[in-house]
Order: C-alpha cells, then sequence, then structure tokens
C-alpha cells in the first residue's frame, strides 16, 4: 500500500519522504521491549499474587482462579484510570500495559470516562467498547472458527 | 516457583506485543485483536492449557488468555449439546472479563471525571 502511494506523488514529495525517514528517529526496540517486559512481568506477578489469594481462601482451583484475578485486576484498573495513573505507566511500558488483561479494561474504561459529557445512554454507553470491540468481535469469530472445527474433527473425524 | 514463570512468561507475552508495535508497526487494536487469535488457535491445538498450568496467571493475566477462554467455553458446551453448544457455550468462561469490564466502565464513568 505504502509503495502505491510513492508512485503517484511528485518528485519532490518522493525525495522529502526519503529525507523524513532518514531523519525519522529510530525507535529503541530493545529498550522498549525490556520495559514491556518488566512492567507484563509484574503485571502478571500482582495477578498470581492475587489467584494465589483466591485459591487458598475461597477455594478456586488453578484452572478456575484466572476469571476472578481478571475481575480484581480490572477493578484495580478502573482505579488507575480514573486518577490517570495508567496512562502514564502506558507511555512508559507500550505492550507491557497494553497486551496484560488490565489494557483490556483501560481500554474500556478510559472511554467511558472519556465520553460521558455526552450522556450515559449514547455517550457511555455507545463508545465504551470503541477501542475493545474489535477485540471482542475477532476473539468470539476465531474463538467459533476453532471451536467449530475441532467439534467437527472430534464428532466426525474418530480423533 | 509458579511466580518466577507468571513473571517470565507474562513478560514475554507482552515483548510479543511490543515487537508487534515497534518492528510489524501495527496499532494496538491490530496487535492485540491478533494476540487474541493467536490464544484462540492455540487452544485449538490444545497448547495454552498446558502453559496455564505451567505458568499460572503469567498465561491467565494478557489477553491471550481471552481467546483461549472463549474456544474453552465452546469446547465444554459442544461436548455436552453437539455443534449448537458451540454458539451457547461461547461466553462461558469468559464472562468474568467482560463483565467486570463493563461494570466498572460505568462505574467509573459516575466516579470519575475526565481529565485535559
Amino acid at each position: 500500500m505504502a509503495n502505491n502511494k510513492k508512485k503517484n506523488l511528485p518528485p519532490q514529495a518522493q525525495e522529502y519522504q526519503a529525507f523524513q525517514s532518514k531523519r525519522e528517529v529510530k525507535r529503541p526496540i530493545f529498550k522498549n521491549c525490556l520495559k514491556a517486559f518488566l512492567i507484563g512481568g509484574t503485571i502478571c506477578l500482582i495477578g498470581q499474587c492475587i489467584s494465589t489469594f483466591y485459591i487458598y481462601y475461597f477455594n478456586f482451583t488453578e484452572q478456575t482462579a484466572g476469571n476472578p484475578t481478571t475481575a480484581t485486576l480490572i477493578f484495580l484498573t478502573m482505579l488507575l484510570t480514573g486518577f490517570g495513573i495508567y496512562d502514564r505507566l502506558g507511555q512508559f511500558a507500550g505492550a507491557g500495559s497494553a497486551v496484560p488483561v488490565t489494557g483490556f479494561g483501560n481500554a474500556v474504561i478510559s472511554a467511558a470516562i472519556e465520553h460521558r459529557t455526552e450522556g450515559f445512554i449514547l455517550g457511555v454507553g455507545g463508545n465504551m467498547l470503541k477501542l475493545a470491540g474489535p477485540v471482542i468481535v475477532y476473539g468470539v469469530f476465531s474463538a467459533f472458527i476453532v471451536a467449530l472445527i475441532k467439534t467437527i474433527l472430534l464428532k466426525w473425524g474418530g480423533f | 516457583m509458579i511466580f518466577f514463570w507468571a513473571f517470565v512468561i507474562g513478560g514475554l507475552i507482552c515483548v510479543i506485543g511490543q515487537i508487534m508495535f515497534d518492528v510489524f508497526k501495527l496499532s494496538p487494536a491490530h496487535t492485540l485483536t491478533s494476540l487474541v487469535v493467536l490464544g484462540s488457535l492455540l487452544d485449538g491445538l490444545g497448547l495454552y492449557e498446558p502453559l496455564i498450568d505451567f505458568a499460572g496467571a503469567g498465561a491467565t493475566v494478557p489477553i491471550t488468555s481471552f481467546g483461549n477462554s472463549l474456544v474453552h467455553g465452546a469446547m465444554l458446551e459442544a461436548e455436552k449439546h453437539g455443534i449448537i453448544g458451540v454458539v451457547t457455550g461461547m461466553f462461558e468462561v469468559t464472562s468474568a472479563g467482560i463483565s467486570a469490564a463493563i461494570v466498572f466502565g460505568v462505574i467509573g464513568a459516575i466516579l470519575f471525571k475526565p481529565k485535559g
């Protein structure tokens, strides 16, 4: 797509683009990955502490403890998002704060808070899932395809 | 020991996300969507369950587990009711994440005012 766009531009614009890409600040990939690793790992570590708590005090198992842990983490995200701390964390950590479920929570909650001035039905309700929508839509769609194929193989494939 | 592996595996999944950001120049929405699809494929192949046993929250906290639990719910119901269970069971295991996000989203919108 980028190449097609380039062909249609006048020569000066092409020169400018070459110049721009040379001057563009290179993203410090290694440093970003390290930050993402540390922050993402820490969030998962906190999650592990919470799920250990649920396993010992509320009789969940290793497999089922994921659910209450997710809910607790999203509750914490609500507080951090509301006080504006999560956005700053996101600028520092990149994917480290976006990939864990807290990032999903942050996308929903920040959209909800941002649009409250437009009213609770159309503003909050209508825009809440704007950012998180694609994740739910394609998660459900791919899960449907995968589960369908697997069921067909199990039922009639004789695996 | 599981605390250590939760940190390492969770961190590594975030590094995969960061590489998608920086090297492949994908937007956050594209990255998260790809990771969810990846999670559902891994569960389809039966690889995600062992990862949860191994790394605990390191595998359940990243968004990949969302895809995993969608497939999981669908398969649980499909075992009981066949093909129709794929649709009816889809949200059986995942409901916590989505309902928590929506409930706390509304509460957050009531409690907090937008900044800036």
